[in-house]
């Protein structure tokens, strides 16, 4: 079972916009809620209302500043979440084959009864896309909301994972990356779509858009505001002006 | 890495049974009757309690025989195969021993093999990780090779062999040492790589994605006690190898020389493990801005 599929005729993934997203975690809560309240163990906090608050999350937004060798410095906020790597490390390394990538749709999961809990997958991740749940025992990962994307209880607009179907920036989209004619591979195609950490060899379907260049100044800035000089004022403003500097 | 005390404990315990077992197999050592029972009772007592104290470290012990499927791909489910098997064929040979004088060569020599193999493979489930590059080298199954059979030469009590060994070993650690300290710069992989921001520029953190800690952060950016690497170095080469080959250099046939011998040599030996562990980096720090 923890052996990969050679190939899989769809790879399903998600391909997320660093240019648009403003990082404003409705994503990360999405996910959070989405697999709390449905498949397998939910996603527990431990000392929720604490000093020292930790949970688990199956995506996390972080926040990185870029200085570009010229002009200014910019903020890009990076979702992350599991990649559904083509040659998932994280699979091969599961000692029960709890780990395993869905041969037709790419999909990477975890089967949460024959999970041990060893925590080995975690380590094999560049990613860090998987999290030993404290309480479960088990580990989570993200599914790629598959208990939403073939939901036919659903209403068809509802059949996207959670975070892409909550984005209110339009910087998710899921769709099929094996297939070129797709939405999501075309904007791979037309915005340069990267792998992350591809020295790892893990061969990630998910793919980043990256920040489009930022606009340069190209003229000096408007001449600053003329000086508020009354010199030469005349009528009845230059009446009051000469009245008024008399005192 | 987190140094997990039940991962070090059973690297280094079962790694020292697994040894001994070893030696037994091959013939380098031939007790018969009640000396022949002590013996094989430390190294299956090592090797299990090494083994017990790994089950600690499971989110769900129960399930544990489940490991025992995936050994096409999984070098941890490898190990747990090789670790029953091996304990298995060495049966017939340690009841020869102890109960017939006499051993059972076959089953002896091929269940030693499979303790080493065993520990090769506990070895492979951190050489394999790229995500840790410090292990991902050949040091690694090589170290804990060495550290097995000079475990087994010592509680076999081999004087002059263990010292040849002991030599050698201290010859191991310093290399995964000093080859691992630019292993993490030689993979390759940055905060530029990791977000792929790095070829625009210099990319830092601005903001973790949470205010408190979490899994990956406990686990795997352990940076605690790093600045006293080269002490806890110099004390885990001296007790693991320098002291154990002095006494037995000076007290080759005294049985508290060798005792004293084996008791620093894993005193010795737990300290590397604990460095092993401490100082190895997961990549994943990256994301977080540390190491
Ligand atoms: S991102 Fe991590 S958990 Fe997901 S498939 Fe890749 S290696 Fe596995
Ligand atoms: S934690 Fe569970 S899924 Fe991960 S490697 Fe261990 S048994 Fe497999
Ligand atoms: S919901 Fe969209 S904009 Fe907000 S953090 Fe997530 S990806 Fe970024």
């Amino acid at each position: 079972m923890t052996a990969l599929p050679a190939s899989t005729p769809r790879k399903m993934g998600l391909v997320i916009d660093l240019d648009t997203c403003v990082g404003c975690h409705a994503c990360v809560t999405a996910c959070k809620g989405w697999n709390t309240e449905n498949y397998g163990a939910p996603l527990s906090d431990t000392d929720a209302y604490g000093a020292d608050p930790v949970g688990t999350f199956l995506n996390r937004v972080h926040s990185y500043e870029v200085t570009p060798a010229e002009g200014t410095p910019f903020t890009v906020h990076f979702p992350k979440s599991c990649l559904h790597c083509e040659d998932a490390p994280c699979v091969t390394v599961c000692p029960t084959g709890a780990s395993y990538k869905r041969a037709e749709d790419g999909i990477v999961l975890v089967n949460e009864d024959h999970c041990i809990g060893c925590g080995l997958c975690a380590w094999a991740c560049p990613y860090g896309a998987r999290e030993l749940d404290a309480v479960a025992g088990v580990m989570k990962k993200c599914t790629l909301c598959v208990d939403r994307i073939y939901n036919e209880t659903l209403p068809e607009v509802d059949r996207l994972p959670a975070c892409v179907r909550t984005c209110p920036a339009g910087a998710r989209h899921f769709g099929d990356l094996a297939d070129p004619g797709s939405a999501v591979s075309r904007l791979v195609a037309e915005r340069g779509g990267m792998d992350l950490m591809p020295e790892q060899g893990t061969r990630p379907v998910n793919k980043y858009l990256p920040p489009r260049p930022r606009d340069a100044l190209t003229a000096t800035p408007a001449a600053t505001p003329a000086d508020p000089s009354t010199e030469g004022l005349g009528g009845f403003l230059g009446w009051i002006d000469r009245t008024l500097a008399r005192f | 890495m987190h140094p997990a005390p039940s991962i070090i404990l059973f690297t280094t315990i079962s790694g020292l049974g697994l040894g001994l077992l070893a030696f037994l197999g091959i013939g380098m050592i031939e007790p018969t009757g009640l000396a022949a029972f002590l013996w094989f009772t430390l190294g299956y007592g090592l090797t299990l309690v090494g083994l017990a104290s790994s089950a600690f470290h499971l989110g769900h012990p129960e399930r544990a025989l489940r490991a025992f499927t995936q050994w096409r791909t999984s070098w941890l489910s490898r190990e747990a195969v090789l670790a029953a098997v091996a304990m298995l064929v060495l049966a017939p040979h340690a009841i020869g021993l102890i109960f017939f004088n006499r051993p059972l060569t076959g089953f002896g020599i091929i269940g030693g093999l499979l303790a080493l193999q065993t520990v090769l493979a506990t070895s492979m489930i951190y050489g394999q990780l790229r995500t840790v590059p410090r292990w991902n080298h050949w040091t690694t199954p090589t170290l804990f090779l060495i550290s097995a059979i000079t475990g087994g030469a010592l509680l076999s009590g081999l004087p002059f062999l263990s010292q040849m060994l002991l030599a050698w070993l201290a010859v191991a650690m310093v290399l995964h040492w000093i080859l691992g300290d630019s292993r993490f710069a030689a993979s390759g992989s940055t905060l530029g790589s990791a977000t792929g921001l790095g070829a625009r520029g210099a990319v830092r953190q601005l903001e973790p994605p949470h205010t408190g800690t979490n899994y990956l952060l406990r686990e795997m950016a352990y940076v605690v006690a790093r600045r006293h690497v080269v002490p806890l170095r110099l004390i885990a080469l001296l007790a693991a190898c320098v002291l154990p080959s002095v006494l037995l250099w000076i007290a080759p046939f005294s049985l508290p020389a060798i005792a004293a011998a084996i008791l620093l040599h894993i005193l010795g030996m737990l300290t590397a493990r604990w460095l092993f562990f401490a100082q190895a980096e997961h990549v994943v720090g990256l994301y977080y801005g540390v190491r």
